[in-house]
């Protein structure tokens, strides 16, 4: 029974889960990267249990006509390659009347919440399908569903079997086609009632990458050629990217024996001159602090991405939060200035990282990064990001007439910074309050004149419009930061055809602050929405803390791991207009 | 100049700063710092291809009291600061100087990681078994009866043996020194330099305001009555058996020193960005 014609969509989003090992995530790209290669724009989530082996997996992708930056409200189609852990994370994948679901007779039994959605659920016996076939898998019978309920062809589809198998050889390759073709051919009967409008034309290179892999990249653009490493969920990926891409940029990346030791093994290196970087996630961060004041106090640049996940603690290491904001602006001890920076999508992770290796270079400060499991390890489509000038260079002392001030006071509170080898510009740098030529003091008007020096460096400096993105008008600003940002961004993009103008005001230089420019970023604003994953609402205080909030002041803050949805922005937008 | 006028022209006076130490008189670190600055000479190195890289205590304030380069960095992280240096800058002679509480203690796992890592730098340890800096508590090599405030009565733990550690975790060059007699622990600094990789000596080094009883180490050390080995397990057997007083270099390993390969400086980086394209 071939079902009617379907209303043709913009934007269409496929679930696709099993236990671990089974395969979904690898399903998950290949659709991601054959519609891609079609000409589409997307992204592919991935939500993981915290087993190796053995857990639950989800690959949650959305195929559009435009680029996407966000998951989508609802999915229309589920495909289930079997349902042993997928109650675990039924609550991220919301279903409704008119999704679809593929399940497997012999995959065990739908979380009730299925049934409860009210979509409509069909069995195709995709592990018996494989059983039958050579090599058959039945994460490719899946593969071949997805593909025939999304329209996508079997060329681009070649194409991606061809390079990602490659290593497995020809005879996998062909073991995988004939798998995608019965799922092909399992699913001709059957069709979602939305059909992806065909992709516009694509001008220019277009990139398939994550925000860790970006992170990488914008870290080695930004001059660094040192990082040092210790594992940790959901940051490895820019370590391991970076641990053979350093080395061909004319860098090295050492493997610390903990988080104490990155950290100081990045300061260690950057006093030596070459700017450095590490990437942990939240339980890193807390063991950095203490040596990012170090690095504050002695004046070496230093770039640290956290990607964060839940927390307290260990938290959900797998999954998407915002709730380090906290630590990163307020969490060293003293008065410690320093730079938060954070990126707003996938492909920007390249441009703040790369960003924020220029600023700490420009400004002998430690710059955190804050990005997030979501865009760190999501893979999107996009256009290739435009090139940046910023490459990360401090002022050097070379020519050096003793006694050398490696702390002078004049001029913009950069000091020239001697490398060790210059001849005359020994000194010792020190986490000690130090004089001018970094002698220990405890002098009040010596300590005073350091902090002043740290804190006017950073507040006087140009950061020009890259601190915050600042799109469209209207009394209604909706104020949000990170990862947020895309689906902020499509949410007022929906309100405004239904004729709600509202401003996007999405900070990307989170500290220091920048008052002037935020005020005139809310200039005739008289509503603020403020939209955040945290539970507590860090990024509402923080704003509290630091700027005018003019008007009525509403926050829309979760914690993770559920994301904020497109949808819940615009209808929250229009609910407060009624 | 040659290396050799280098070295005639050399005084460790070159190495001193004009920075006043904070220790206490009759302190044994300033006999350390005699011995640094001796050695450097030694070996005609000029200062500023020198780094000396420390944590806290009294005994991680040398640093500023060179004329070299130098860091005084956070508590117990010198080993691993000063691994991120050497890597990528090889050129450089890196000495790390630390205390038994910032180095056995708070900085115990960098230590067996540095060890076993075997850069090639070379890691001085100012014994006095006391937090000379906190006024007077029991660190990781304090006798199990010393009293304190802290520890009244004694901790009743056993001191640990940082050689025999250092040993069982890959230091290439073991050496036990005491401050009192500068120039033999000058030249032991000297080998240790020179040796490649990871070099460890442990400098007994009094702390004549809260162990006293230490002013007698003068009249109990002695020149170890064996030569170094190059073997470990022997090395180590003489160390578990020894006093404690025994002087001089113990062991000399041959590990390769580790040192991660670079890339070309003039790589062409948007090649890294193929991998991404679609």
């Amino acid at each position: 029974m071939r079902e009617k014609p379907m209303r043709e969509t913009t934007s269409v989003s496929v679930a696709i889960v099993g236990s671990g090992g089974a395969g979904a995530l690898t399903t998950g790209n290949f659709v991601l990267e054959a519609a891609s290669l079609a000409g589409w724009h997307g992204i592919l989530t991935r939500t993981v249990g915290p087993q190796i082996r053995g857990g639950e997996a989800a690959a949650l992708v959305r195929l559009a006509t435009h680029p996407v930056e966000c998951l989508s409200d609802r999915f229309d189609l589920l495909i289930a390659i079997d349902w042993l852990n997928a109650s675990r994370f039924d609550a991220e994948i919301r279903l409704g009347p008119d999704s679809l679901v593929i399940g497997d007779p012999r995959g065990g039994e739908p979380p009730a919440s299925i049934a409860a959605s009210g979509a409509r659920l069909i069995n195709v016996p995709m592990k018996e399908t494989a059983k039958a076939l050579p090599e058959g898998r039945a994460n490719m019978i899946a593969l071949g569903i997805a593909m025939q309920l999304l329209g996508l062809s079997e060329d681009a589809m070649a194409t991606v079997l061809e390079r990602r198998l490659a290593e497995k050889g020809a005879a996998a390759i062909a073991a995988s086609r004939t798998a995608l073709r019965a799922g092909i051919d399992a699913a001709r009967e059957l069709a979602l009632p939305v059909r992806l409008a065909p992709p516009g034309e694509i001008a220019g290179k277009r990139w398939l990458v994550t925000g860790n892999e970006a992170t990488g990249l914008g870290a080695i653009r930004g001059g660094v050629r040192f990082a040092a490493a210790y594992p940790i969920t959901p940051a490895t990926e820019i370590l391991e990217w970076l641990a053979p891409n350093l080395v061909k940029a004319g860098g090295v990346l050492l493997q610390a024996e903990d988080e104490l030791a990155s950290i100081n093994m990045i300061i260690g290196a950057s006093f030596g001159g070459t700017p450095s970087l590490t990437a942990t996630s939240g339980p890193g961060l807390s063991l950095m602090i203490e040596a990012l004041g170090l690095a504050t106090a002695a004046e070496v640049p230093i770039v640290v991405v956290d990607v964060m996940r839940g927390g307290p603690s260990t938290g959900i290491p797998t999954k998407s939060e915002q709730a380090d904001l906290n630590i990163a602006v307020y969490g060293f001890h003293g008065d410690a200035p320093h730079l938060v920076l954070a990126p707003q999508s996938v492909g920007d992770c390249l441009f703040t990282t790369q960003w924020a290796a220029y600023l700490a270079e420009a400004l002998q400060a430690p710059a955190i990064v804050l990005s997030d499991q979501f865009m760190g390890q999501s893979r999107a489509a996009i256009a290739r990001p435009a090139d940046v000038a910023f490459i990360g260079q401090r002022r050097r002392a070379t020519e050096i007439a003793a006694p050398y001030k490696r702390y002078a006071l004049a001029g913009d509170g950069v000091s020239a910074m001697a490398i060790p080898g210059t001849p005359n510009g020994q000194y010792t740098a020190d986490g000690l309050t130090h004089t001018e030529r970094g002698i220990p003091t405890s002098r009040a008007e010596d300590h005073l004149a350091q902090l002043d020096k740290r804190r006017d460096k950073l507040a006087r400096f140009a950061y020009g419009d890259h601190w915050a993105t600042i799109e469209g008008d209207g009394d209604l600003a909706v104020l949000t930061w990170g990862s947020l940002t895309g689906a902020v961004r499509e949410g007022l993009a929906r309100a405004r055809k239904d004729g709600v103008a509202a401003r996007l005001v999405a900070p990307r230089l989170l500290y220091p602050t920048r008052p002037d420019e935020f005020a005139a970023a809310l200039d005739g604003a008289k509503r603020l929405l403020v939209v955040e994953q945290t539970h507590s609402a860090q990024f509402h205080h923080y704003l509290r803390a630091h700027y005018d909030l003019p008007g009525e002041v509403r926050v829309l803050n979760r914690p993770g791991p559920l994301p904020i949805s497109p949808g819940e922005i615009h209808r929250t937008v229009l609910e407060w207009r009624a | 100049m040659s290396t050799a006028e280098m070295r005639l022209a050399c005084k460790p006076g070159d190495y001193k700063s004009d920075v006043q130490p904070v220790w206490c008189p009759g302190c044994g670190d300033y006999h350390v710092l005699m011995s640094f600055t001796r050695a450097f000479a030694a070996l005609g190195l000029p200062p500023e291809k020198i780094a000396v890289i420390s944590g806290i205590g009294c005994s991680s304030r040398i640093p500023a009291y060179t004329n070299c380069y130098g860091f005084h960095g956070v508590h117990g992280r010198s080993l691993a600061l000063a691994a991120g240096l050497k890597v990528t800058r090889p050129d450089l002679t890196v000495v790390v100087a630390s205390g038994d509480g910032d180095g056995y203690s708070i900085g115990g796992n960098h230590f067996l990681h540095a060890c076993r890592r075997n850069i090639d730098m070379t890691y001085v340890v100012m014994d006095n078994r006391v937090y000379g800096m906190t006024k007077g508590q029991p660190s990781p090599t304090t006798e199990p009866d010393f009293d304190t405030a802290l520890s009244p009565g004694g901790t009743g733990v056993r001191p640990f043996h940082p050689l025999v550690i250092a040993l069982a975790s890959g230091a290439n060059f073991v050496a036990r020194a005491f401050s009192g007699s500068p120039n033999e622990t000058a030249d032991i600094l000297v080998e240790a330099i020179r040796h490649p990789g990871f070099s460890f000596i442990e400098i007994l080094s009094p702390c004549v305001t809260f162990r006293p009883d230490e002013k007698e180490w003068k009249s109990m050390v002695r020149p170890a009555p064996v030569e170094a080995t190059d073997d470990a397990a022997r090395a180590a057997r003489r160390l578990m058996t020894d006093d404690g007083f025994n002087i001089g270099v113990l062991y000399r390993g041959e590990r390769r020193p580790f040192q991660p390969p670079f890339g070309r400086a003039d790589a062409d980086l948007t090649a890294l960005e193929t991998e991404f394209v679609l």
